[in-house]
């Protein structure tokens, strides 16, 4: 690849992802703040959701916290904390295998369920079925890397597209660390930059609405009709219990 | 003490016709949008049989409404804050539509452009959620009328043993249902984004549709099934208690259209400090005297002074004086609170029908207006009874006992006025009244006009012109129409009144659809 195209990629891309993902944000919560919902489909169809959302997300979950400490953690942390790089990549391959595997079978079967089930299939816009392209790509071409990287010992991900990553908020992204990592790699990268950009634009976004919260607050709710949108009233609405 | 002031409803079975107004009227109100056409927010339930959602009673099925824990604390059924977070990805406890029913229209287009042939032709159902052909199984009012099985009923099946009921004991009567905005509503309580609102100035149970992100919990959460999942928009819709016009000093839609006149609007004050120890009586027997313990007297000057204190207006405070549901529910004790063993504080309470027992004894060739038969038949009659306070009263005979009784002294009491004899004094009395009391009861349930029925206080500052009116002209291309750009419903929401305007407008000139009485596209989904 040459050189500007590689500065383009490695260098101006990540930070066109991450303003077109932090604005994205911004402008979907302000222009459409009604429309930020799972759009669960759970009323049509609930036999196959019930196994394959949990497991999808579930899948997901394990595979976020994977890519946080895998791209995040530099290695002579983890090597400071007495993790051998065999440790170190004996749990990778089991745990980034099961949840990418669960990540995999789950959208999969959510694609086929959406497929075949008359109303789910209604119910899928354009937007979603983009969306779908992207995500589901992006899971297999990080399977791929997870194969590598750990059952053929090939490549280690945390010399190339780690430091890469990091640089980024450092503003320092290093082209060079990321262009020495084997195609799947760079592939993954470049897909998951995609996803990040058209993330505020598609039903993802319901993942920002996680109801991290709802632990902390009083079961009943009270609100004044002041504080929705009526003229003030003398009362103030008290705490919930 | 802290007062709060709560809009509440009786409603009086005796009188329900089931003609269903109050349903067909509330839809064409709030729900006769594209997304919520399997939602009635009133609907009107044969007893016994099974209700709409199927069988939304049987609790083990659906969790819904609070339990006590090991220590006898409240906790939502379904779950704690933890468990419910951890099964937010798909919930197994949320009806699906079949559970309600799939949503149908038909295919009239046919008629108008079917060729000239020897047959009328024929308007076929079509699914509304896929446009498809399809066969109408099951709707809201399906065993309307006795008109199915009603063995599946989850009430009967605890007080009856055998589980069908012979002809000779059968019985029925219509229970017309809305959203309870209970004072511990689990809906609320289950809303993980806190979307959903209990208002402080009259107790209406809202969601914040701006709020809402569709996870669904509180449609499992709420024991009576009130809140409806809207398909096309992905987020919760639930009976508004009419705001707007309550705001105004208007009675609901359904009470406002009842062609029965059974409806009754007033303000109750209640302690909010003691709902939660209230709601969490150690046995369901107590709850229903645990709610009514929770009214605060209006005329009490304690109580008006901490309801001056909570902010609550002079108006409000001269309402729940007068208020027709109080006299109901707290003087007369006619009114009872619909299962209240789902802890959940209901407020739309039911007067219960004695027409099960007028039927039997008329039936038995006694006459069905007379004091003694009644009261003979209301302690003989098992089955109705004991029906009727699993319905009311978790199960205790004893307050619908009394309900009935006091109704049946009515009956008597208002017929030797009617025929011109000295009415028994003793009637009264035996059930805790004065004839006094009877005659304002008759003239509460009998006689009582518009004003009487509905005392609803307007305190609100004037909000000035509708605001939803003013931006129309927002709305070019079609408003409501078609999908936004992130799927349905995304992008700013079209307000009600308008995307009706533009609906009717869409009919009236299109070519291609048939007229459709409830407002639907005809064409199905999309
Ligand atoms: C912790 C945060 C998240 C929560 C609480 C959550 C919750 C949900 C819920 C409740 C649904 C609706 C299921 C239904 O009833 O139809 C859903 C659907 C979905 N979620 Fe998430 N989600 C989260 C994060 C994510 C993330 C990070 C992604 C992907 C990047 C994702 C991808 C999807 C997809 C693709 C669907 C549609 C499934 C289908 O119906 O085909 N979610 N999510
Ligand atoms: S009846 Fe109404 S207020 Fe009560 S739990 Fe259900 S939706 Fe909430
Ligand atoms: S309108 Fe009145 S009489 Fe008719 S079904 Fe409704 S509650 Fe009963």
């Amino acid at each position: 690849m040459s050189g500007w195209a590689e500065t383009a990629l490695w260098i101006v891309t990540p930070y066109l992802t991450l303003l077109i993902f932090a604005l994205g944000l911004v402008w979907r919560f302000r222009y459409d703040r009604f429309g930020w919902t799972t759009r669960s489909s759970q009323l049509y169809e609930h036999q196959l959701l019930r196994i394959a959302s949990p497991v999808f997300h579930f899948g997901l979950l394990f595979v976020i916290v994977g890519h946080v400490v895998g791209l995040l953690i530099p290695e002579h942390w983890t090597r400071a904390m007495g993790i051998t790089e065999s440790m170190y990549h004996m749990s990778a391959l089991v745990v980034g295998a099961i949840a990418g595997t669960c990540t995999l079978a789950g959208i999969a079967l959510l694609i086929y369920r959406r497929r075949t089930t008359g109303p789910v299939f209604m119910a899928t816009t354009a937007n979603d079925k983009a969306m779908y392209v992207v995500l589901t790509a992006a899971i297999l071409a990080g399977l791929l890397t997870t194969l590598l990287t750990s059952a053929f010992g090939e490549h280690d991900y945390r010399h190339t597209v780690s430091p890469w990553f990091r640089g980024i908020f450092v503003f320092q992204p290093d082209a060079a660390a990321i262009t020495a990592a084997p195609w799947p790699y760079r592939l993954h990268t470049a897909i998951g930059m995609l996803l990040l950009a058209i993330f505020p634009f598609t039903r993802l976004v319901h993942a920002f609405a996680a109801p991290l919260t709802y632990p902390f607050r009083p079961y009943i709710v009270y609100r004044s009709r002041s504080a929705t949108g009526g003229p003030p009233l003398t009362r103030r609405a008290p705490r919930g219990w | 003490m802290r007062v709060m002031p709560q809009v509440a409803m009786v409603m009086n079975l005796d009188k329900c016709i089931g003609c269903h107004t109050c349903s067909v009227t509330c839809k064409q109100t709030w729900t006769n949008r594209p997304g919520v056409e399997y939602v009635w927010f009133n609907n009107v339930e044969t007893r016994p049989g099974q209700g709409y959602p199927r069988r939304y009673e049987d609790q083990r099925r659906w969790r819904g409404g609070w339990e006590l824990d090991a220590k006898g604390r409240l906790r939502p059924k379904a779950g704690g804050r933890l468990r419910r977070m951890l099964g937010i990805f798909a919930s197994p406890l949320m009806p699906s539509i079949q559970d309600y029913y799939e949503p149908w229209t038909y295919d009239y287009e046919t008629l108008t452009t079917a060729p000239l042939s020897e047959h009328s032709p024929v308007a076929a159902p079509r699914s509304l959620l896929t446009g498809e052909p399809t066969q109408v199984r099951w709707g809201a009012n399906w065993d309307d009328s006795l008109g199915g099985d009603p063995s599946p009923d989850p009430v009967l099946a605890e007080v009856s043993d055998q589980v069908r009921l012979s002809f000779e004991q059968a019985f029925m009567f219509f229970l017309p249902r809305i959203c309870e905005h209970c004072l511990n509503p689990s809906c609320v309580a289950s809303c993980p984004s806190g979307a959903l609102y209990k208002r402080s100035e009259d107790g209406i149970v809202l969601v914040d549709q701006d709020r809402c992100r569709g996870w669904r919990m509180c449609v499992t959460g709420c024991p009576y099934k009130k809140i409806y999942f809207n398909h096309k928009t992905g987020k919760a819709e639930k009976c508004t208690f009419c705001f707007p016009r309550v705001e105004v000093g208007l009675p609901t839609v359904c009470s406002e259209t009842c062609v029965g006149r059974l409806r009754y609007l007033g303000v109750l004050l209640y302690d909010a400090d003691r709902v939660a120890a209230a709601a969490a009586a150690p046995r369901e027997h107590d709850l229903y005297r645990a709610q009514l313990s929770l009214f605060l007297d209006p005329s009490d000057p304690e109580v008006a002074a901490a309801a001056r204190e909570a902010g609550i207006p002079e108006s409000w405070l001269e309402a729940a004086r007068r208020s027709p549901v109080r006299d109901l529910i707290v003087r007369w004790r006619l009114a009872l609170p619909l299962h209240p063993e789902y802890r959940t504080m209901p407020m739309v309470w039911y007067i219960p029908p004695l027409s099960p027992v007028v039927d039997a004894v008329a039936g038995s060739g006694h006459d069905g207006e007379h004091g003694g038969n009644l009261f003979g038949a209301i302690e003989a009659l098992r089955i109705p009874v004991s029906y009727l306070a699993g319905l009311f009263t978790a199960g205790d005979p004893e307050p619908v006992r009394l309900a009935l009784r006091r109704l049946a002294a009515l009956r008597s009491h208002m017929r030797a006025v009617n025929l011109g004899e000295e009415p028994d004094p003793s009637i009264a009395a035996e059930c805790g009244l004065t004839a006094g009391d009877i005659e304002a009861m008759y003239r509460l349930l009998a006689l009582a006009r518009y004003d009487e029925r509905y005392v609803i206080p307007t305190t609100y500052e004037a909000r000035g012109p509708v605001e939803e009116a003013g931006c129309s002209l927002d709305y070019d291309g079609g408003p409501g129409m078609g999908s936004g750009a992130f799927g349905e419903a995304s992008g700013r929401p079209v307000p009600v009144s308008i995307e009706s305007f533009h609906g009717l407008r869409r009919r009236q000139t299109s070519e291609t659809i048939g007229p459709d009485p409830l407002n639907w596209d005809g064409k199905g989904a999309g």
